[in-house]
């Protein structure tokens, strides 16, 4: 693979940041300062955007990586950007589903008349300069470096509401991402560089970083080091290090959105396949015979998230535990190994973005509506909001793997790749999460439409959240049957990644 | 003289040394309170810029000592007046210049009492602590080592807090207690070593027997660890910290422990390496006891100045662990460490100083949710306790990385012991930060509070930039040690396989 030189990637994490300033200076007019982050959604797209043709692979485009480093701390420890196919995956639909926010959250806070909405917007520019900063990494440390500003620039927004409960969540947000970083990454990362000398991530997903004399000689410690990573990147969801997720939902709907379905624990999903992928490698994998357990362990995750959702009735807590069960999808694709599996896990990365957002995007607009939070309350509430809930029908089913939405094609390649690897196991594990999706998905949908409203309640005079919501989620929807009819576009930058 | 690069022109560490003391005599002629504040700034400053050239002039290239000077003082006992530095000093020196003037800044209008003497005394302190880096004759360095004692119990005993005789009381015992083991060190090793000499380079590699260097070693270890301060010899700490005043803390957190690692470095490491052999599992085990401990004791403090004082004695336990390493990413990552400290101490410390001049009050709680009202003041405070966290991308996470890389690659049980210790650091810091940013729900009463002025930016501004220029790029800081450090392991290096036998018992 050809290796490139450009400053655009550093570009794409200085709009943001540059955003950011330009939010806090004009706080005092929301329309500018609204305006403001519209433009760094917006320019940071485009950048990310005029990098396609470059990164896609040949004969669609260039199918070159691009290389830059930036600052050298030590001897084989450096801040490098880099761009390939992998990075675009999550760049893309990260910086573009900003756009939608941007939109959304606006009708959302004003909606609401929340407070504190310029340090809303600042941190928001700052949380997804962290996670593109995670896309864009070249190597362990500068991907540790951008994980951690994500977790610290993300703890303003969790605690938005500064009451009890603010606080509360904002505090085991903090307590459970910080301590697994430093006390689990950490030394993994000071041993990666003791054992190889180097942190930068390999070429390839095949051969990793680490000699083969040491995975020989060391493979328990290597092991070691890979359960580290496994459960370090906690943002990614795996149980028993989920517990942040659900007490992250007490932040605004926007944050839940995009932050906690899309930017926030596709960093932690992201960072976990990355190393699986470029710092341990398929070889050393099957080596030490990694791949399998670890598809196993994050099957309970699986399982166990999606059940626990079935017993919820608030909508959002319903929809963190789905974002838990989801987000073990794509490291239980990784882990199989073959390359369909890989490949649907990561494709999964794109497909679940679209749908969550869309999914949360709902939530948000019916609280906005009613100020209903609870599943139990909404029957017979799609009648009176049908945009809302026909996307939320839309997403739900791409959650569940049901054609024609984006959740089948990552089901697709998922079954495939379990069948490749001859693991009947995990076939079932699949089948039974869709059953389990189809549990906690289905009435939600069918109630709105189809059920009677509570006893003594009337929906009259509610209509619709503000268009700069219903658009947005509309569009989200869209994209989520695009995808789902139309995957080439996004197959194209995964087959790059599995070669 | 073959350790000394002899320096032929401008006699710039003497210079240093004595300019000042110089402006501490001329001091005593200023009249007024405002001409003293700003007559302390320039000799400062200019001692400062006087520095510079010491890191643009230094050779790379060689373990010797440079800016060498000597000259005979005391013959008949053959004690001379020998200065250099090397690599491990360079950046102690730089490190002590440039921050005496902020501590000028820091205490403009804290300090209203006084005013005279107590920037005397920093400029004794001044005088006295460049002399402990520079000095290469023991009795030197020790004149130097007790110089400081008197300055410094002054600036904590007169303009200290409310609890301040018993803090300055207990300073003074601890620390004098150390010296009088140092004192009977340096006699000791004069009287065993042939010829005669209180010449520090000349006292390496002489080959002492193993037990004459146990008992050195010993002394020598005790005054140090005291001044570290290393668990459990840190009480003195927390009550210095508390009860001195801003640029008292400053000096004692920044400088003054860095003198004890110094010590273990420039003596107890080339003079007795048999017995630093013997002892250095005992050492990283203490030195983890320290992480942890000071770690702990801080994640439970209500007074914002003893937190930042215990979190001295967990961050110093990893300068302790990464010198007794003994590779050389560790004394590196030590060393670098040592530096990183004292800004990142040094800026805590100034942070906790200015709330203090407007609140009067130390307490955590009592500082709750001034986030909104003082701006400026969080966002360097959040940076700066994002540093003592070992952030990545500030200071301290080089030091801290290499040190861990020079613990991992000795041996990863005790390197495992340090990785709580980081944790801790996360958990104390981070709870600061969201007191003093967010509070609770129920914050007191702010209103009338200001933000940081120009004079305080000022101050706080350049450590900052330390802090992400040593964090991102910190090759023009790490270049000066390689030379030095590669040749103080060969000193302790190249010794009979003996006492390892003790190492392995202790460590897996």
């Amino acid at each position: 693979m050809e290796t490139i030189v450009s400053i655009k990637p550093l570009l794409a994490l200085l709009v943001a940041l540059a955003g950011s300033v330009m939010v806090m200076l004009s706080g005092k007019k929301p329309n500018i300062r609204e305006g403001w982050s519209l433009v760094a959604a917006v320019t940071m797209f485009g950048i990310i955007a005029s990098m396609i043709p470059t990164i896609l692979p040949a004969p669609l485009g260039l199918g070159q990586k691009i290389l830059l480093p930036l600052f050298k701390i030590l001897p084989g420890l450096s801040v490098t950007l880099r761009v390939d196919a992998f990075s675009m995956i999550f760049a893309v639909v990260a910086s573009f589903l900003w756009i939608l926010a941007v939109f959304y959250s606006a009708g959302y806070m004003r909606g609401l008349h929340e407070h504190a909405q310029t340090r809303f917007n600042a941190c928001f520019a700052l949380a997804l300069f962290g996670a593109i900063g995670v896309a864009f990494s070249d190597n362990l440390f500068t991907m540790y470096l951008f994980y951690e500003i994500v977790s610290v620039c993300t703890y303003p927004l969790v605690a938005h509401h500064q009451d009890e409960e603010g606080y509360e969540g904002a505090k085991k947000y903090i307590i459970y991402l910080t301590t697994t970083a430093k006390g689990l990454v950490l030394p993994a990362m000071i041993l990666i560089y003791v054992l190889t000398g180097t942190l930068d991530f390999a070429d390839n997903i095949n051969t990793g970083i680490f000699p083969a004399g040491v995975v020989d000689a060391q493979g328990l410690l290597v092991t070691v080091l890979y359960i580290f990573c496994i459960l370090g990147f906690a943002k990614n969801g795996v149980m028993p290090f989920h517990h942040w997720l659900p007490g992250a939902m007490v932040a605004p709907t926007p944050v839940s959105a995009l932050l906690h379905a899309v930017a926030v624990v596709k960093v932690g999903v992201f960072s976990t396949t990355r190393v699986m992928l470029y710092v341990f490698g398929v070889d050393t994998m099957h080596a030490l015979n990694l791949g399998i357990p670890t598809a196993y362990f994050v099957a309970f995750t699986v399982l166990m998230a999606s059940i626990i959702a079935l017993s919820k009735d608030n909508l959002k807590a319903r929809l963190a535990y789905s974002t838990v069960s989801q987000l073990s999808y794509i490291i239980l694709g990784v882990a199989l190994l073959t390359p369909t599996g890989i490949e649907g896990g990561i494709v999964h990365i794109a497909n679940h973005a679209f749908s969550k957002i869309t999914l949360f995007f709902c939530a948000g607009a019916i609280y906005v509506a009613t100020h209903k939070k609870n599943i139990s309350e909404m029957s017979g509430l799609g009648r009176a909001m049908p945009f809302t809930f026909g996307a939320f029908a839309i997403a739900s089913l791409s959650m569940i793997g049901a054609p024609p939405v984006a959740g089948f094609v990552t089901k697709w390649y998922l079954l495939t790749g379990a069948l490749d690897a001859g693991q009947i196991g995990i076939l079932i594990v699949l089948l039974g999460s869709t059953l389990l999706n189809v549990g906690y998905f289905a009435p939600v949908t069918f109630k709105a439409f189809f059920g009677k409203p509570p006893e003594g309640e009337v929906y009259t005079g509610i209509k619709e959240a503000p268009l700069t919501m219903v658009v947005p989620l509309m569009v989200a929807a869209l994209i989520s049957v695009v995808i789902g009819i139309y995957p080439d576009f996004i197959m194209n930058f995964v087959k790059a990644v599995t070669g | 003289m073959d350790f000394l690069i002899l320096n032929n022109g401008f006699p710039y560490l003497s210079a240093l040394i004595f300019l000042p003391l110089i402006g501490a005599l001329l001091l005593l002629a200023m009249p007024g309170d405002n001409a003293c504040r700003n007559w302390t700034l320039i000799v400062t400053v200019v001692t400062a810029l006087l520095s510079l050239p010491l890191y643009w002039n230094f050779d790379l290239t060689t373990h010797l000592y440079q800016f060498g000077e000597h000259h005979v003082w005391i013959p008949g006992l053959n004690i001379n007046y020998t200065l250099g530095i090397d690599g491990i000093s360079l950046l102690l020196v730089l490190l002590t210049t440039l921050l005496m003037p902020l501590c000028v800044l820091g205490s403009w209008r804290y300090i209203e009492k006084r005013v005279k003497e107590f920037m005397v005394c920093l400029l004794l302190m001044e005088t006295s602590m460049l002399g402990v880096f520079m000095a290469l004759d023991l009795v030197l360095f020790y004149v130097f080592w007790e110089a400081m004692l008197i300055p410094m119990y002054l600036l904590i005993a007169v303009w200290g807090g409310p609890r301040k005789t018993y803090a300055s009381i207990k300073f003074f015992l601890y620390t004098l207690a150390g010296s009088v083991l140092l004192l009977v060190a340096i006699i000791a090793l004069y009287l065993n070593s042939a010829p005669h000499t209180f010449s520090i380079p000349q006292l390496m590699g002489q080959g002492f027997s193993t037990t004459f260097q146990l008992w050195v070693f010993l002394a020598f270890f005790l005054a140090f660890a005291i001044k570290v301060p290393m668990f459990p010899f840190h009480t003195w700490l927390p009550a210095a910290h508390v009860e001195a005043p801003t640029a008292g803390s400053v000096i004692l957190a920044s400088v003054l422990l860095k003198m004890g690692t110094y010590g273990f470095l420039r003596f107890c490491l080339p003079i007795t390496p048999a017995a630093t052999m013997t002892f250095m599992p005992y050492i990283l085990w203490l030195s983890i006891a320290g992480i942890l401990y000071g770690g702990f004791t801080a994640l439970a403090q209500q007074d914002m100045k003893k937190l930042i004082a215990y979190s001295s004695v967990g961050h110093m336990g990893f300068v302790t662990l990464g010198i007794f390493v003994l590779n050389s990413q560790g004394i590196e990552g030590a060393i670098l460490q040592m530096i990183n400290h004292g800004i990142t101490t040094g800026a805590l410390f100034f942070c906790v100083g200015m709330v203090y001049e407007r609140t009067h009050s130390r307490e955590l709680s009592r500082h709750a949710g001034i986030g909104k009202y003082m701006p400026v003041y969080v966002t360097f405070l959040a940076f700066f306790s994002l540093s003592s966290l070992a952030f990545p991308g500030t200071n301290s996470f080089v030091g801290e990385f290499l040190v861990l890389v020079g613990g991992f690659a000795k041996n990863k049980v005790v390197a495992a012991f340090a990785i709580p210790g980081a944790v801790l650091a996360a958990a104390y810091m981070f709870r600061l930060l969201q007191r003093v940013i967010w509070g609770s729900p129920q914050n007191p009463d702010h209103t009338g509070l200001v933000d940081l002025n120009t004079r305080e930016i000022v101050t706080l501004a350049p450590l900052l930039f330390f802090v992400l220029w040593i964090g991102l790029s910190p090759e023009p800081f790490l270049k000066v040690l390689h030379v030095s450090v590669n040749h103080l392991l060969t000193q302790v290096g190249t010794l009979p396989g003996g006492p390892m036998a003790v190492a392995k018992l202790m460590i897996p």
